[in-house]
């Protein structure tokens, strides 16, 4: 009997709050997520996404400091006791900036690096840099400096380097911001691809829902440091609709339509989230 | 005014990032340049304020050259929000971050102090007037970047993705700060891969790929034309899908914005309801 996907992040009452701040960043998070899940986590700017993906790789508390509460366990690996070195392999993370990313001399050397610490075998490290630069179409750049990249290539490698490090967990801190929208979509979906050849777990923070609301399943939205919502995406959008409108969740613009429609009594049901779904609604009322 | 005269410009690792560039940028100007990875904006933004020379061609600052006039006088009048908000902070508080262009322009002290305090507050930064930059959010230090500009008024104001990390909230403030100034008579050029922003804000566009302006025009025409938005990489605002589903009831297709879409629908969907009432 195949077994059911475990809970590869489970968080109970987690909260952090960096040295010197007056408040905590992250405060009264659980949180359980299960292995192969597709995760969209956003909330208005500040809110401690960032912070909350700090957590799940051991950067915090490893390397930020502050005062830590409840628990956090990663792959089975409890993050406040763990070396980070194993975390890591475990846990990958696009960072929100690239360019803190990159260090190698080349686009090519940069995304072999991490594979290459993991000690495998040439041909191995070989195909895992191919088919990374091939996902996220670097191919192209593999001998240029970090430096002499625009603004979306470096973002692009930085995602490659994660990708050659298949990792369980992907993390992804606002992947596509420097992306231009058709190589953002692409992104996305070949994340979403790898997750279901691999069976990974993708956490994803996004302020654009409609980049993401195609592949994620599950959202959780957070302010002010805690969760607010968190469930199946298309329900907490329409259910708590009111709820993430006022939080200046970046919602979907058919569904923004639909939602000021709906006030005005001239459609009904449930907020779409994509164009397709809106638009054979809107004809059908229409061709009667 | 800013001018450029068929400006081209080449890496030195060879790399050619602009080909043959006519631009004209005066008081009152909004626009959007857009284009994929790579297509040249950052490159053409860094022409603006003279950090960048171009290699053909010229560039005319209200008649200066700006191969002959320093990038220090020019960034007086031309204001440039680097991409990345790291290359900009480097000041112990955001308070000071803000205030340091303003002194440095040689402003009076309370003058420094009621535009740093006005900034901060229209940017949704006041809370953060005694932290570090370096403590803060991705989206925080953003605007931060944003504010350290913003604060000095300059005549020209180059915004590289002034979007990125802003939920929707912060989105509507910075197009609000926008609307103001080039309603004020300054000239706003904002470098964006978000379309819907674009959308919504309703900017000249111009469409920039592999280093040349392949397109221009309203961004209501130029974002609903599926072949230009292709070229450069986009994706057509999602009201545009829509109504581009839609054309068959007599709906128009250059619809790119939430607002238009939803007077258009109400008018249509009122009428169906109407003949739907009568049928039965
Ligand atoms: N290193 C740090 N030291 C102190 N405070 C910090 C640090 N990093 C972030 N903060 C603060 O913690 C809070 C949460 O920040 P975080 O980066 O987690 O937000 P976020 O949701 O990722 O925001 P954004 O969407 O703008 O990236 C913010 O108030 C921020 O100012
Ligand atoms: N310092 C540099 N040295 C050499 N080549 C560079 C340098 N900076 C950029 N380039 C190259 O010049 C071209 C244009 O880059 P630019 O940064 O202007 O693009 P962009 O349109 O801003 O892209 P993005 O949307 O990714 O930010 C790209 O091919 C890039 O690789
Ligand atoms: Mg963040
Ligand atoms: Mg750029």
């Amino acid at each position: 009997m195949a077994n059911a996907p475990r809970e590869i992040i489970i968080a109970k009452n987690l909260g952090f709050q960096y040295v010197g701040a007056r408040r905590a960043a992250i405060q009264g998070i659980d949180l359980s997520i299960r292995e192969d899940e597709f995760i969209l986590l956003t909330g208005p700017s500040g809110c401690g996404k960032t912070s909350l993906c700090r957590c799940l790789n051991g950067l915090i508390p490893n390397f930020y400091q502050g005062e830590w509460t409840g628990e956090l366990l990663v792959d089975g690996l409890s993050v406040t006791t763990q070396l980070t070195s194993e975390l890591s392999r475990r846990v990958g993370y696009v960072f929100q900036n690239p360019e803190n990313q990159l260090f190698a001399l080349t686009v090519e050397k940069d995304i072999a690096f991490g594979p290459e610490n993991l000690g495998l075998s040439r041909e191995e490290i070989r195909q895992r840099v191919d088919e990374a630069m091939n996902v996220t179409g670097t191919l192209p750049l593999r001998d240029l400096a970090p430096y002499e990249l625009s603004g979306g290539q470096q973002q692009r490698v930085a995602l490659a380097g994660v990708l050659a490090m298949k990792p369980s967990v992907i993390v992804l801190d606002e992947p596509t911001s420097f992306l231009d929208p058709r190589t953002a979509e692409e992104v996305m979906r070949a994340t979403d691809d790898l997750r279901r050849e691999l069976g990974l777990t993708i956490v994803v923070v996004e302020h654009r829902l409609d980049l993401v609301a195609r592949y994620a399943e599950r959202i959780v939205v957070m302010d002010a440091g805690k969760i607010v919502a968190d469930g199946d995406l298309e329900e907490t959008l329409d259910e708590k609709f009111d709820l993430l409108a006022g939080l200046g969740v970046g919602i979907p613009r058919v569904s923004l339509l639909w939602a000021a429609l709906r006030r005005d009594g001239l459609v009904s049901g449930k907020v779409p989230t994509r164009v397709e779904d809106a638009a054979s609604s809107l004809g059908g009322m229409m061709s009667q | 005014m800013i001018t450029l005269e068929k400006v081209s410009f080449t890496y030195r690792s060879g790399q050619r990032a602009l080909q043959d560039i006519d631009l004209n940028l005066e008081g009152g100007d909004f626009i959007a340049i857009m284009g994929e990875n790579g297509a040249g904006k950052t490159t053409l933004a860094k022409h603006l304020n003279g950090l960048l020379k171009p290699s053909q061609g010229r560039v005319l600052v209200d008649g200066d050259d700006t191969r002959k006039v320093s990038v220090a006088r020019l960034s007086r009048k031309v204001g440039l929000v680097f991409q990345n908000p790291d290359h900009l902070l480097f000041s112990e508080t955001v308070k000071d971050e803000v205030a340091f262009g303003l002194k440095n322009f040689g402003f009076a002290p309370e003058v420094v102090h009621n535009q740093v305090i006005r900034t901060l507050e229209a940017l949704g930064l006041s809370e953060y007037a005694e932290t570090s930059p370096f403590l803060l959010s991705g989206g925080e230090r953003k605007r931060v970047a944003l504010a350290a500009i913003l604060a000095t008024e300059p005549d020209y104001l180059i915004l590289d993705e002034p979007t990125i990390g802003q939920d929707y909230q912060q989105k509507e403030r910075l197009r609000n700060f926008i609307l103001q100034l080039y309603s004020q008579g300054k000239a706003v050029v904002m470098i964006t891969h978000d379309v819907e922003f674009v959308a919504e804000s309703n900017p000249k566009v111009i469409l920039l790929s592999q280093g040349r302006i392949v397109a221009q025009g309203p961004a209501d025409s130029v974002l609903s034309k599926d072949e230009l938005v292709k070229k450069a990489s986009l994706v057509r605002p999602q009201m545009s899908r829509l109504f581009g589903e839609l054309t068959k009831y007599g709906l128009p297709s250059d619809v790119v914005d939430v607002h238009r879409a939803r007077i258009l629908l109400e008018e249509k969907l009122s009428e169906a309801k109407v003949r739907v009432a009568q049928n039965s």
